[in-house]
């Protein structure tokens, strides 16, 4: 059961390479398995080093949208005033597409890696201020009575009872925006790309693209679903540890 | 301890979930709210706590009035932290006192081994039955020694044995910290076995209908004792005609 994806995954290569093969596809339509890996190895530095840059975008992106979007989740459910203020704004951050404001964050903001963070922050926001804000409500009302029974003041209730019980939310919201602050890091990179800025795995599939070299294209490509599954479940795993560390899971 | 005086709440949307409503609590009482479903018996609850202010009446404190921790309050559910231990759970309200934790932790543990859960103090309550859920529950409420415990149908949601079990411990436990408890339920049963005044709620609006005084000596052998079968056929004929 374990191995079965990666059995799949070797059968798929396989059958590529095969098909690459036998149909005699030319390698500027679509290279075989092979091909891809050996423009890897023929310049693993610099596909990694793009890949590090694409990376460090997306988890920088990540803890500002995390911070952003805890400070403003618990701002919104401290005060009706804030929530009515902040939360049409949100939502109109989350339906607007990146890639179509991505060009005037980047003619904005100035400094190439400072814009590429903030157009994937935009995008991974979403997630971590919804869900923190949806946990932040989840206690009981009973629970929010217990508190007042006993004194408790809002800031001493948002620190024992709200803040804990928004971690679960916290942290499903986290691996969902992990994944969207990759594709954010990713679709600024290509903007930027266009406009001369080279650095990142984008830019890397968009300089193969233009001079054809469609196996570098797809050893970056792998590069990037790669990186994107490892995060998923890497996050994922972190916050099973959490939670199970706090006798929730 | 407590004069409820003509009091009556009405909600937003035109319930009338109360109307002149009066009753005294004295010091050391065990009195059974029973009414059916939406009488009421919740709303009074949150109004002697202070969780809820009243439309009409008042409620007047003989002396001075609670402050945190003079109420211990037990609701339908456990309502424990899910991620705190049984004791993190019980030392809750020290804590919101501003009590420290290793200054509370004797009396908490204390309070835990009085409602039988010694043992149990690193247990989350997910590792926790329902039953022992409740215990947890109830023993946050003692732990500040409240003088009036609010019970809102604590039981209703146990198996029969462990309501039995529960309900015996209860009492116990009433007798030791002689604190005054007010406990609402639907089961005239239940009422009849633990309370010294059952107190009879009519259908919403909900008013006091009358009242029964129990001279039941409470024991083991209670519900097997004829004068409890009475008690229970008097409750019974009184719930009867307070539903007309
Ligand atoms: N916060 C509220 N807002 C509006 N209506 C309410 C509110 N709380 C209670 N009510 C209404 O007041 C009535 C009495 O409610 P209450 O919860 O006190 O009944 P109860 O006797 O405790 O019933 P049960 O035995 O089912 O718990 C109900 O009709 C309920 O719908
Ligand atoms: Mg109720």
């Amino acid at each position: 059961m374990k191995w079965a994806p990666a059995l799949f995954g070797l059968l798929a290569l396989a059958l590529w390479e095969a098909a690459v093969r036998i149909g005699d596809v030319p390698v500027y339509i679509l290279p075989g398995p092979i091909a891809v890996a050996s423009a890897f190895v023929a310049d693993p530095v610099g596909l990694l080093q793009s890949l590090a840059s694409t990376l460090f975008v997306t988890f920088a992106a990540l803890l500002v949208a995390a911070v952003l979007g805890v400070a403003m989740a618990v701002g919104m459910s401290a005060s009706r005033l804030a929530q009515a203020a902040i939360q049409p704004w949100a939502v109109a951050l989350q339906v607007t597409p990146l890639p179509a404001i991505a060009p005037l964050i980047i003619i904005w903001v100035g400094e190439p890696f400072a814009a590429l963070v903030v157009c994937a922050t935009i995008i991974a926001f979403f997630p971590l201020f919804a869900n923190t804000a949806t946990g932040l409500a989840s206690p009981p009302p009973e629970l929010n009575d217990l508190f007042r029974l006993y004194g408790a003041s809002r800031w001493r209730t948002m620190a024992l009872l709200r803040l804990p019980a928004a971690l679960p939310y916290f942290l499903s919201g986290l691996r969902i925006s992990g994944g969207l602050a990759l594709v954010g890091a990713v679709v600024a990179e290509l903007v930027a790309g266009t406009g001369g800025f080279a650095s990142g795995l984008a830019y890397r599939i968009l300089e193969a693209s233009f001079r054809l070299e469609m196996p570098r294209m797809f050893a970056a490509l792998f590069l990037l679903a790669l990186a994107g599954i490892l995060l998923n479940f890497g996050l994922g795993a972190a916050g099973q540890a959490i939670l199970r560390r706090r006798g929730l899971a | 301890m407590l004069t409820i005086g003509h009091v009556g709440r009405r909600f937003a949307g035109g319930v009338e979930a109360l109307r002149d409503t009066s009753l005294r609590l004295t010091e050391g009482d065990f009195v059974a709210l029973l009414g059916p479903s939406g009488c009421g018996k919740s709303t009074l609850l949150r109004l002697i706590a202070g969780l809820d202010q009243p439309d009409d009446g008042a409620l007047t404190w003989d002396g001075r009035p609670p402050a945190a921790g003079d109420i211990g309050y037990v609701f339908q559910d456990a309502t424990l932290l899910p991620w705190a231990t049984a004791e993190d759970n019980v030392f809750l309200p020290l804590r919101l006192r501003g009590q420290g934790r290793d200054d509370a932790m004797p009396q908490v543990h204390a309070v835990l081994r009085r409602v039988g859960l010694a043992g149990f103090e690193k247990s989350r309550p997910r590792q926790l039955s329902g039953g022992m859920r409740m215990r947890v529950s109830i023993a946050r409420a003692l732990v500040t020694r409240p003088r009036l415990l609010l019970m809102d149908e604590p039981f209703a949601a146990l198996d029969e044995f462990t309501r039995h079990k529960l309900q015996a411990d209860l009492l116990e436990v009433w007798r030791d910290a002689g604190c005054t408890v007010v406990f609402v339920t639907h089961s005239i049963y239940e009422a009849a076995f633990l309370a010294r005044r059952i107190v009879l709620m009519t259908p919403r609006p909900g008013r006091i209908d009358r009242e029964i005084t129990s001279t039941l000596t409470q024991s083991p052998q209670t519900r097997l004792d004829p004068a409890y079968a009475a008690l229970v056929a008097e409750t019974t004929r009184g719930m009867e005609s307070a539903l007309q």
